[in-house]
């Protein structure tokens, strides 16, 4: 029977595998499949007997662990849509989030809880019912508080009906403009996106899966459910790890990890501080996605950890993926151009059109537009976003607008990701897209991080600021990295200004964080 | 009364002052060197040539003809003030 929601799938494999690993929790931690069914069935019975009902939402706030996971699953097995709320951000955001989606119950670690509790008295907003764990790690804290709850008065085993349709995440983007939107999908979108994983990646029961992005974010939903769906294993890496390379290098190479995926940034760390040379790795996919990968990185990359197939993955959180393109290994030395996103997977329809909503003829570039089973079903309560996000055919199809611009030289060529909408400036009369100037300034053989920002100027029209950190040794001086954007990129495109920093900022998903860099 | 003519440290204080707040943000003044390449360097674009010529001009009462806002007579912050300074 095809599956109807996403816990159909950790049900299967239970049944399938039932003593197999299906989490680990490093260090020490880990949780059957059979354990993980009985747990998340458990968070289940106590929110239906807190009077969870179908379509309510549970919000989600925990550190990434066997504990958060199980609440996550439990919530969507009782009907409910989970929603993971960022363990590290401020109390005001979290609290912002909670308003937003109005979830019946919040199960949160204390330590975070309180915080936010607070936060949402202050705003006079309606507390959520608080099922709150006095930690996390390895489901302990989860089930110690799932006991004293049947201490007090017992959950009956009440399975609930969830459908295709029924909403089963809804993720926060961060939002370029600092509003933070809520992404509503359904267990279809999500089945829908395993399902063509399933077809393109050819999971195994022994494969071992790393999560590297936290539970709030797009990538989580590959790193959880396409192991479920074939009773595989997924270690839960967490932030600390995430961020000290040596130690993440031999995590991925002690834990046999062999399907990685992550955000470009973990990987070229890794390649660059990880020293890759110590280990023997059981990588046989190297997935990313999330922003362009600097060819620079890649290549190292490639080159210290030979053997995987590589992908690069394309796709907002609207739409999870939707292209994918191998790389072809090696990476030649005199590669500088970034690689393409690839094609659209084959149960999603893209469309590349202008500014007035029509196609564009092949090598003339466009927004691309996505259509299919995985594209969101709207914003949570916001249907002017939603309106704005979608484009109409007569034929009642939904196009959701990516923002992106790409172009494609002919019907069955691969898409080329020319760089955001929002990040195009017209300078001195030429169309500029910021991503090319970063990419020039990585031709520098020291630059380790570029990030380049436009700024309105009443006197010099736009002015281009070069954020940009170095690997370690000797600094150019801002005449040198001046010279040499001079010779890197046309005129119209060297920075006005450069700005040295030891590490650029980055956001919780390990993506440079723009607006902070604005802000600065 | 007339201004005192300037020396030429005065015009090359005015020359580093523009290129640094104009096409150098950010850098240390030691950085800018009286030889460093500017024009054929690519730090002083021709935009950037046409304002700093524009203010020399100005400030100094002087006329820089079209061949000499280029890298001929412009490429360093010693040429452009031996270029003021043969005009005053």
């Amino acid at each position: 029977m095809d599956p109807l929601a996403l816990p159909d799938l950790l049900a299967r494999s239970a049944r399938r595998c039932p003593d197999f690993p299906a989490i680990e929790e490093p260090p020490a931690w880990s949780i059957s499949y059979r354990e993980l069914d009985l747990l998340s069935d458990r968070v289940r019975d106590r929110l239906r007997a807190i009077g969870l009902a179908r379509g309510d939402r549970v919000a989600i706030l925990a550190r990434k662990s066997i504990d958060a996971v199980a609440a996550l699953l439990g919530a969507m097995k009782a009907g409910a849509a989970s929603v993971p709320i960022d363990p590290h951000a401020p109390a005001w955001r979290a609290a912002a989030i909670l308003v937003g989606c109005s979830p019946r119950v919040a199960v949160a670690e204390r330590a975070l809880a309180t915080a936010v509790r607070e936060e949402l008295a202050t705003l006079g907003a309606p507390q959520p019912r608080w099922l709150e764990l006095a930690g996390t790690g390895g489901g302990m804290a989860l089930r110690a508080r799932l006991d004293q709850e049947d201490g007090i008065a017992p959950a009956p085993s009440a399975p609930a009906t969830v459908g295709l349709e029924d909403v089963a995440y809804i993720l926060h983007t961060s939002g370029s403009t600092g509003v933070s939107k809520g992404v509503v999908l359904s267990h279809c979108n999500i089945l829908s996106f395993v399902h063509w994983c399933s077809m393109a990646f050819d999971p195994r029961s022994d494969d071992r899966f790393s999560s590297h992005a936290p539970l709030h974010f797009d990538l989580s939903v590959l790193d959880l459910y396409l192991p479920l769906a074939h009773g595989a294993t997924v270690v839960l890496i967490g932030p600390e790890a995430s961020r000290e390379p040596v130690g993440l290098a031999a995590l991925i190479a002690d834990r046999r990890i062999t399907v990685w995926y992550s955000a470009p940034t973990a990987l070229a760390m890794l390649a660059e501080f990880g020293h890759l040379e110590r280990h023997e790795f059981a990588l046989r996919l190297v997935l990313f996605a999330g922003e362009v990968f600097p060819v620079k990185h890649l290549r190292a990359l490639v080159e210290r950890i030979p053997g995987p197939r590589f992908f690069n993955l394309y796709g907002p959180t609207e739409t999870n993926v939707c292209t994918a393109f191998e790389i072809p290994v090696p990476v030649p030395p005199e590669r500088t151009a970034p690689y393409p996103i690839g094609q659209v997977c084959p149960h999603l329809r893209g469309r590349i059109i202008d500014s007035d909503g029509r196609d564009v003829p092949d090598g003339t570039e466009g927004e691309l537009v996505i259509s299919g089973p995985n594209v969101m079903q709207g914003y949570w309560n916001m249907p002017d976003a939603t309106a704005r996000a979608f484009l109409a055919d007569a034929d009642g199809t939904r196009w959701y607008r990516t923002g992106d611009v790409v172009r494609r030289e002919a019907p069955s060529a691969d898409l080329v990701f020319l760089g955001r909408r929002d990040r195009m400036v017209k300078r001195r009369g030429h169309r500029i897209e910021l991503g090319d100037v970063e990419a020039g300034l990585y031709r520098h053989p020291r630059v380790r991080e570029a990030a380049v920002l436009a700024r309105a100027d009443q006197d010099a029209g736009i002015r281009l600021r070069a954020f940009l950190s170095f690997i370690d040794g000797p600094r150019p001086t801002i005449v040198e990295m001046k010279s040499f954007a001079a010779g890197a990129l046309p005129a119209a495109m060297i920075p006005d200004e450069f700005v040295f920093l030891d590490t650029l900022p980055k956001s919780p998903t390990d993506k440079i964080d723009y607006l902070k860099l604005r802000e600065s | 009364m007339t201004a005192p003519t300037p020396t030429a440290d005065h015009v090359r204080a005015h020359v580093r002052a523009f290129i640094l707040h104009s096409c150098l943000l950010g850098a240390a003044p030691e950085e800018l060197l009286d030889d460093t390449p500017l024009v054929s360097g690519g730090i002083v674009d021709s935009l950037a040539t046409v304002q700093l010529v524009a203010e020399l001009e100005e400030r100094y009462g002087i006329a820089i003809e079209p061949h000499e806002a280029g890298v001929a007579f412009m490429d360093t912050v010693r040429d452009i003030v031996a270029l003021v300074m043969g005009k005053l």
